[in-house]
């Protein structure tokens, strides 16, 4: 029995629930990016006077001679590049000419039958969530991988000696931005009216111009307007890292099931059994409403967890 | 091409120029964001409502707010206010 117990604990899957749970971070203490301690012996002291004389241009002829060259050169390159773009230009096709090569019967497909196709009112966004989701799950993507390389770049562990040794200090209070009155009174006006807004162009994202990216982005920038008001601690009460990752990953989950079979099969739809609905209702054009909402909910998360990571290295 | 439209490109040209010229970081940053929002509007005239929004979010909004705050951590801002008195 107590064997059988302290193999689960070693086990795998042990470990992996406890991180699923948020119990254990694997990241905690060995992520950090820490600049390392230099002796006293090591430094040396720079001679100043060498340096200030070596990067003199007018003790330093070599540098004066190179320094007239490049800018010399810097020019004459911008030069050619403006030459060879202008030259460009006079080979392009006029706006709005019929020989144009955009003008083909892509375009002509997504106008003529994209209502019918697709349901959606707005055709932008009949284009990039049905013709063109894979280009949209790919930027979705994108989103969430930079995410994580500003984790690697910004993070810092919570008993970190550097989080420690500035608690001391008054930049400590950066953290904590909490104590404007003007501020607290204007988002408590504000930032209702921003979330209902953004979440009125995600969900309306198939009928009005908007979306899924511009949505989210508007939500983004009312939680962080929050933050900016109330401070971390008011945040994280519904939003933490454990949120960011059950959010994202189950948006990014969802659009790939919902539209991985397109992808294989070369962009031919099987049905869906979803119908279409009236072009115009709020509940139509069958899988374009969904994904929308996945890719806001993806794009809040990422503005929030950038904005996060960039004020305290963690959320 | 109407007035309105010669007086927001060329505001574009004069914020793309003007930000390259500029020593002040908190500068630079602040006419870059002016950049955004006319871009936002020229989008407009140009009939796409979509990219506007999102230029309106994104290049002017939190685009802005992840400078200021990347400023703040250098310290960027901060000499600045010291050195001007």
């Amino acid at each position: 029995m107590s064997r059988k117990k302290q193999d689960y604990e070693h086990s795998f899957l042990y470990h992996f629930r406890q991180w699923v749970a948020g119990n254990v971070d694997p990241l905690e203490g060995t992520m950090e990016i820490r600049v390392p301690q230099k002796k006293a012996a090591e430094t040396v002291a720079p001679d100043l006077k060498q340096i200030r004389t070596v990067y003199d241009p007018s003790k330093n002829k070599e540098l004066k001679r190179f320094n007239r060259l490049y800018k010399a050169s810097s020019l004459l390159l911008v030069l050619l590049l403006m030459g060879v773009l202008i030259w460009a230009m006079g080979f392009m096709p006029e706006i709005g000419a019929e020989a144009a090569p955009a003008h083909n019967a892509t375009a002509g497909r997504y106008v003529e039958k994209g209502l019918e196709e697709t349901g959606a009112v707005n055709f932008v966004t009949g284009m990039i969530l049905d013709y063109r989701a894979f280009d949209t799950f790919g930027e979705s993507c994108v989103l969430f991988i930079a995410t994580i390389c500003v984790q690697i770049l910004l993070r810092v562990d919570k008993d970190s000696s550097w989080r420690k040794g500035r608690k001391t200090e008054e930049a400590e209070d950066s953290f904590r931005p909490g104590e404007d009155v003007v501020l607290q009174k204007v988002s408590t006006v504000l930032v209702p009216l921003i979330f209902i807004f953004g979440i009125y162009v995600i969900l309306n994202g198939h009928l009005s111009p908007g979306g899924g990216f511009s949505g989210g982005a508007i939500v983004g920038a009312g939680l962080i307007l929050y933050v900016n008001a109330f401070g971390f601690e008011k945040t994280e009460r519904f939003f933490t890292g454990k949120t960011f990752k059950i959010i994202t990953v189950a948006s990014l989950s969802f659009y790939a099931l919902a539209k991985t079979y397109s992808f294989y099969t070369g962009a031919n739809h099987l049905p869906t059994g979803i119908p279409l609905g009236v072009p115009g209702a709020i509940l139509s054009s069958g899988l374009i409403l969904p994904l929308n909402i996945c890719v806001g909910m993806v794009v809040a998360c990422t503005m929030y967890a950038f904005y996060a990571l960039f004020r305290k290295g963690g959320f | 091409m109407s007035i309105l439209k010669i007086a927001l490109l060329a505001g574009l040209i004069v914020c793309a120029v003007s930000v390259s010229f500029t020593k002040k970081l908190l500068t630079a940053l602040i006419i870059y964001l002016s950049y955004s929002t006319i871009m936002a509007v020229v989008w407009v005239l140009l009939q796409s409502p979509d990219l506007a929004i999102t230029e309106a979010a994104v290049g002017a909004g939190i685009t802005g707010i992840l400078f200021f705050v990347t400023l703040k951590k250098i310290r960027a801002v901060d000499e600045e206010e010291e050195h001007e008195p």
